[in-house]
């Protein structure tokens, strides 16, 4: 227990710090990613063959790409061989760049949460939104965007919760975070390795479990009366 | 069988017109050279057994089906491609579903109020005015704000006309208005739908009510296998039918 106690004297401060990395790079690659996977999906349920075709194409690229590949291309050679600055900040700019790789990467499955959403909704709610004159952007807002979300509620949930633990993988772009300590704690503390293990899985359980627990809850709650 | 352009022989003007449309499903032919010219205020009812290609004949009018060939005209416009003009012609239609199609995210107020409020721009307070009168009108103002899912079937279709009407329609298209309702309520919705007949409103409706069809219609259309057949008024058409087809749907009717 003492060795536990020391250990946390000792990287504390740190994993506070990387699990903070860790929330943030969820909370912004999820908020980029959903409205990136929204316009994909209104891409992919459009009425123009064009708009169709570039959202299939982005969602089965992406999709069948791994994501350390993602972000060990955005970190080599966007910012290696390009010279992407995101940021004039060094490890911002590594940051941000995790970023954009896990909001590019989940994108394409927020999009296809989203067009089962839109699958649940019954053909008619369309014809009828059409038929009193209603183009295809007030038909997608008022119509059936909200049912589709209503319906996509667990399949997004499923998504940001894989989102949340994907943001271990940027360690392969050496961003401070989680994965990346718990490999160095690990090195210079093995004595505690298996603890070091079981905080760090805590950790994640902590935030992902409310996630879960909230979709559900919300999909039955808004789920839409036929 | 089809009626000269521009319009009918009593000097109406023609709201719809259909010439030499034809639609194919892959390989089934659904609709054959279909000419029909509807004049303003006319109700003309489509009979004809399932499969002849009533619905989606009323269906192509508002464009939600595509055409292979002929043309088809709104008022005199003709029926334009995907885009901010094929909208702006459907608003000038309204329809009826057999299945509703309420906006289920919606109140009944809201179903109503849609259209007039992002399609016409009209203010708040005047789109809920006109969505309480022909709420009223058809009898359901007393549960506007309840979900469609609460309603009952007559009571939802009898809201989805309401949501038709505000849109001011030059014609109003009924796809087997009462075919999804339970027997006792075909009658609320049919009342509704004979009282706008008499106002005058120009009507086409395909459904399986004869008695609908005698009391309302001015003209019925007779399909069978993706053609018209048969073209007369009620009267003649169900004591006197021309065709095997129509004779045959008949008596089959009479028998039951």
């Amino acid at each position: 227990m003492s060795g536990y106690l020391s250990l946390w004297e000792q990287y504390g401060g740190q994993m506070l710090a990387a699990f903070w990395g860790n929330i943030q790079l969820a909370f912004y690659a999820a908020v980029a990613s959903l409205i990136l996977g929204l316009i994909l999906a209104l891409m992919r349920i459009s009425p123009v063959p064009s708009f169709r075709w570039v959202g299939t194409a982005y969602v089965n690229i992406i999709r069948n790409t791994p994501l350390t590949i993602i972000i060990t291309f955005g970190v080599a050679v966007l910012y290696g061989v390009f010279t992407w600055q995101l940021s004039s900040d060094f490890n911002l700019n590594f940051f941000q760049i995790a970023i954009f790789g896990l909001a590019i990467y989940h994108a394409a499955f927020f999009c296809e949460a989203i067009r089962a959403g839109v699958n649940t909704v019954p053909q008619g709610q369309a014809e009828a939104a059409r038929a009193i004159g209603l183009g295809f952007f007030p038909a997608a807002q008022n119509i059936i965007l909200p049912q589709a979300l209503r319906g996509a509620i667990t399949p997004i949930g499923n998504t940001l919760i894989s989102l949340i633990k994907n943001t271990t993988v940027v360690a392969a772009g050496s961003v401070a975070e989680v994965s990346g300590l718990m490999k160095t704690m690990i090195e210079f503390r093995p004595d505690q390795g298996i603890l070091i293990f079981l905080t760090i899985a805590m950790f994640f359980v902590i935030v992902v479990v409310p996630v879960g627990l909230l979709t559900t809850y919300l999909s039955k709650k808004l789920a839409v009366a036929r | 069988m089809s009626t000269a352009p521009g319009g009918r022989a009593d000097g109406s003007a023609t709201v719809v017109s259909v010439k030499g449309v034809n639609k194919h499903y892959g390989p089934l032919h659904v609709l054959k050279d279909i000419n029909l010219a509807v004049g303003k205020g006319e109700v003309v009812v489509v009979l004809g057994p399932s499969g002849s290609g009533k619905s989606t004949m009323c269906r192509t009018i508002n464009r939600l089906e595509t055409i292979d060939e002929g043309e088809i005209r709104v008022d005199g416009e003709l029926l334009p491609q995907e885009g901010k003009a094929l909208a702006k012609l459907r608003a000038e239609v309204g329809m009826v579903f057999q299945s509703f199609n309420l906006f289920a995210n919606k109140s009944i107020l809201e179903n109503v109020t849609l259209g007039p409020l992002k399609v016409r721009g009209m203010k708040k307070p005047e789109a809920e005015k006109l969505a309480l009168e022909l709420l009223a009108k058809v009898g359901v103002a007393n549960q506007k704000d309840k979900m469609p899912a609460q309603l009952s079937g007559g009571q939802q279709q009898r809201v989805a006309i309401a949501r038709a009407l505000a849109m001011r329609p030059k014609v109003m298209l009924f796809d087997e208005p009462t075919s999804a309702l339970d027997p006792e309520m075909i009658n609320e919705v049919l009342d509704t739908m004979i009282s706008l007949a008499r106002e005058g409103m120009t009507m086409i409706v395909v459904t399986h009510e004869m008695g609908f069809a005698r009391k309302a219609a001015d003209r019925i259309i007779f399909m069978a296998d993706g053609q018209i057949v048969e073209e007369s008024t009620p009267e003649e058409f169900f004591t006197n039918p021309q065709t095997d087809r129509a004779k045959d749907f008949l008596s089959k009717l009479i028998t039951h």
